[in-house]
């Protein structure tokens, strides 16, 4: 066995690094990893023009965006702030933690596709989010956006695998059951539980935290 | 039947428009650029399977060139002002949400309905696809009812969605790169040098220290590949089944379940994971493009010594 394939490895952690545009960076990795493996250029791109295409599924998820935008265009960033404003209470922190658990409960029950970065994070929670922080600060404002997209990564990864007809569980299930190990898929779903309330604890202590901060500051 | 194919012309048709419009558009430097990219997009989305293997390598290596030579630009599309959105959002109040929820309740109804009831026995839709077909099926209804209570511009779909899309730009087609890269690491044999590198490094008889480079190891994997899904066969194999499960006596379930997640805490510190890390920084218009993944470390970090923590007391492994 030859380490050479792992070059392709190497060209993709550069580019990240030196922040190319990772589109070029990819296909460069792809073509390097490929030609290395013994195989031959018009092979190498008709491997990857392949695969492109098979995960063409990726792409279905975009025609959200002219229903997002036509919203948008109505106000509906405007509605969703409007909204937080009206709750006197109301704190970027709490908000958050309520999402999170709206997200974990939902993948958790199978609902993983009723909310996303394009359909509930753009549109709603982070000009809620912003609201309840009082119109903060270009630098301020910028760091509550990163973290809604991050509660909503969060509570959709350690929510979906309590849910046992979904893709991964599937995944090691198979892969077991091939090694000789039958299990159910309700047996590894009962045991993603752990790991989400682990999720719910770290990540709602940073929420708490940052309301905390906030009223410091 | 309704088949995967069959949403792929919705999705194709919409990058159409938003090529044929980015090419009209003069307010934008690149548009031949914007109009070339998102052509191709909406060429692979309604005519990928007649243009063969090597034609879609080649829209893939023409992709790659527009946007790596900085090709790709922002258009202007036709949409309301701050102040006008304002006053719309006053006017409308909270019924603004109904169409908003429109696309959810129907992906949601739907599945159900389908996984629950003897609707799902009539073979109309392509198995384990139900969800995708609601949800083109929520975006048409979403429209419907948008257009019939709203009545905005004909264009304004395609517009609003260009505008959407311009601001996210190339890294809207990053995702399904890097799962062809999963592909072709994979067909090259990757997994297996990572997965023989893996085991050369475990120390002879130390449980713990087998079940730390376990999970660092699915979530490091991870971090390359992007998806847990590439890592977990190759660390299942390597250490999770001949180590710790047939050796040391661990519980699969445990193993198998802890393992995956601990694979979900590379994923949220990975540009690999494109489309949960990059696509939201750039729909956020945030400045740094990764910013989410900043955000996500100081969880990820602690979350992963959990999943160590939790593989080792809940396995049987002590």
């Amino acid at each position: 066995m030859t380490w050479l394939p792992l070059l392709g490895i190497l060209i993709v952690v550069a580019g990240f690094a030196l922040r190319l545009n990772p589109m070029p960076v990819v296909v460069a990795a792809g073509l390097a990893t490929g030609l290395l493996a013994g195989m031959g250029p018009v092979e190498v791109i008709a491997a990857f023009g392949k695969a492109f295409n098979d995960n063409r599924i990726i792409a279905i998820v975009w025609v959200v965006l002219p229903v997002i935008g036509l919203l948008e265009r109505y106000g509906l960033q405007q509605r969703a702030a409007a909204v937080i404003r009206g709750f006197k209470g109301a704190t970027t922190g709490k908000l958050l933690l309520l999402y999170l658990a709206y997200r974990q409960i939902t993948a958790a029950v199978g609902l993983h596709s009723t909310a996303g970065h394009p359909q509930t994070v753009r549109p709603l929670v982070a000009p809620m989010a912003l609201a309840a922080a009082g119109d903060p600060p270009p630098e301020e404002a910028e760091k509550i956006k990163a973290m809604t997209a991050a509660t909503d990564n969060v509570g959709l990864f350690f929510g979906e695998d309590v849910f046992f007809a979904i893709g991964s569980i599937v995944l090691i299930q198979q892969v077991l059951a091939a090694e000789g190990y039958a299990l159910t898929p309700l047996e590894l779903a009962l045991w993603a539980i752990p790991s989400a309330i682990a999720a719910f604890v770290i990540h709602g202590a940073r929420l708490w935290w940052w309301d905390r901060r906030r009223r410091a500051a | 039947m309704i088949t995967l194919t069959w949403l792929y012309v919705p999705a194709g048709l919409l990058f159409a428009g938003v090529a044929l419009r980015s090419a009209l558009d003069r307010s934008n430097a690149k548009r031949f650029g914007n109009a070339a990219f998102w052509g191709l997009m909406a060429l692979s989305l309604l005519a990928g399977d007649l243009i063969g293997d090597f034609g879609n390598g080649l829209l893939v290596l023409g992709l790659a060139a527009l946007a790596g030579f900085g090709l790709v630009g922002r258009g202007h599309p036709a949409t309301t002002t701050e102040p006008e959105r304002e006053a719309f959002s006053q006017r409308l109040g909270n019924r603004l949400f109904l169409p908003a929820l429109v696309i959810p309740a129907v992906a949601l109804v739907g599945t159900l309905a389908w996984s629950y009831t003897p609707l799902g026995a009539t073979g109309w839709i392509e198995p384990k696809r139900e969800t995708y077909v609601f949800l083109v099926l929520g975006v048409l209804l979403a429209l419907g009812v948008i257009f019939a209570w709203l009545r905005p511009p004909a264009l304004a779909p395609v517009e609003e969605g260009r505008r959407l899309l311009d601001a996210i730009g190339w890294a809207a087609v990053l995702p399904q790169l890097l799962a062809a890269l999963g592909a072709v690491f994979a067909a090259a044999g990757v997994g297996e040098i990572v997965g023989a590198g893996v085991r050369s490094v475990i120390p002879e008889g130390s449980v713990f220290l087998t079940v730390c480079v376990f999970a660092l190891g699915m979530a490091g994997f991870t971090m390359i590949m992007g998806n847990a899904f590439a890592a977990f066969p190759v660390m299942a194999a390597a250490i999770g089944v001949p180590l710790l499960i047939a050796d040391y006596g661990g519980d699969p379930a445990v193993i198998g379940a802890v393992g995956m997640l601990a694979g979900f805490c590379g994923t949220l510190m990975t540009p690999m994971a494109a489309n949960f890390n990059l696509v939201p920084a750039a729909l956020l218009e945030l400045k740094d493009q990764y910013g989410v993944i900043r955000a996500q470390i100081p969880t990820a970090l602690p979350l992963l010594a959990a999943q160590i923590a939790i593989l080792y007391l809940f396995a049987g492994l002590m």
